[in-house]
């Protein structure tokens, strides 16, 4: 009777091994793929693609003095073709003062706080977005490599267990979705990998520029969860989390969603 | 407000020429509420004019369905060198120029 019992919680951990599968390198895809012709088209056309919008603004605030400092981006970091190229492909990053790995938004903060002594812009601010977004699309084409840095590597485990963990009154984990379910259809729109290639990126549902965290916090109300707040260690753990799992792919900034 | 044109660079005179243009605008619908309850007064733009050396070659009325960040093509003949000139007009006093080169051959 034991061992019947044992043969049974042995399948059972086998078939739920078998069914939380994470991707293969090679059967990575970015969210582009599962998208209509029309929306490709938009993304494709830098004169078509709204996001383009955004980094023009970027440029203008990557130039622009601010703060007591009186200082712009561009006042220590030059030409940000030359300086800010693939810096996006590494981000989340660790920061060693805070001890803690921070999002492209919070660095764009601590800069702005400590070395221009201007208030930090807020999440979702369009000013944050667009100097983001701008920021970003220095790195289109570059493979991303977030992740790779030895002292992440707690953060992406954290991010890790919290991407494989049911919450929400649907209790649904990412992965049940994002892992196992993509190239399915939930409500008539195609299940991504979740692939993060495209922050910031204009979503048409949204009808402007939102951040990766926008996207996780929307995915979290749709499963009736309690989303994190903006900034929040978890958030930034599941944004790292996601860059590694997206490790080689190519940065699309900005990227057009439905 | 940023703005993006597409216009062909070069053209042979006669050719139909596809122009493309895009610009920031939130295109608030006058129609939604907030928490609160209390209406987001409409913010739109309400007019897109496009002249050719001067003379208006395209005109374009908006109305609250049209989406955020206004996307619009149309097609036009090639007929001298110049300068496409842009101009959005809209709620609150909004007003936007932009404008592109052509050489005709």
């Amino acid at each position: 009777m034991n061992l019947v019992r044992a043969i049974a919680v042995v399948a059972l951990l086998l078939g739920a091994s078998s069914l939380a599968g994470e991707i293969p390198q090679e059967a990575r895809r970015s969210g582009y793929t599962f998208m209509g012709a029309d929306t490709r088209a938009m993304q494709d056309d830098d004169t078509a693609n709204p996001g383009m919008l955004f980094v023009l603004d970027g440029e203008a605030l990557w130039n622009k003095k601010a703060g007591t400092a009186d200082k712009s981006c561009a006042d220590c970091h030059n030409d940000a073709r030359e300086s800010m190229k693939g810096v996006a492909a590494r981000y989340p990053a660790f920061a060693h003062a805070l001890g803690r790995p921070v999002t492209l938004e919070q660095r764009i903060n601590l800069e702005r706080t400590q070395h221009q002594q201007a208030a930090p812009f807020a999440y979702e601010s369009r000013d944050l977005l667009a100097l983001t977004a701008f920021i970003a699309h220095q790195s289109r084409g570059v493979a991303i490599t977030a992740g790779d840095d030895p002292e992440l590597k707690p953060f992406v485990e954290q991010g890790r267990v919290l991407f494989m963990q049911r919450e929400g009154q649907l209790n649904l984990a990412c992965a049940n979705c994002h892992d196992d379910n993509f190239d399915k259809r939930l409500a008539g729109s195609p299940i991504t990998q979740g692939q993060p290639t495209g922050y910031p990126e204009y979503r048409l549902e949204w009808q402007t520029l939102g951040s990766l965290e926008r996207r996780l916090r929307s995915c979290m109300t749709g499963v009736r969860a309690q989303a994190y707040d903006y900034g929040a260690p978890e958030l930034v753990a599941l944004e790292l989390y996601l860059m590694s799992r997206a490790r080689g792919m190519k940065l699309e900034t900005p990227a057009v969603r439905p | 407000m940023a703005a993006l044109i597409n216009v062909p660079k070069k053209a042979r005179r006669g050719d139909v020429i596809e122009i493309k243009t895009l610009t920031s605008h939130i295109m608030e619908t006058g129609f939604r509420r907030t928490a609160a309850g209390d209406l987001v007064p409409r913010d739109i733009i309400t007019s897109f004019i496009c002249r050719y050396n001067g003379t208006e070659i395209f005109r374009a009325d908006l109305f609250p369905a049209i989406a955020a960040n206004p996307y619009l093509s149309f097609f036009t003949i090639a007929k001298e060198s110049g300068k496409f000139e842009f101009e959005w007009i809209g709620d609150n006093g909004f007003s936007s120029t932009a404008s592109a080169s052509i050489t005709v051959e």
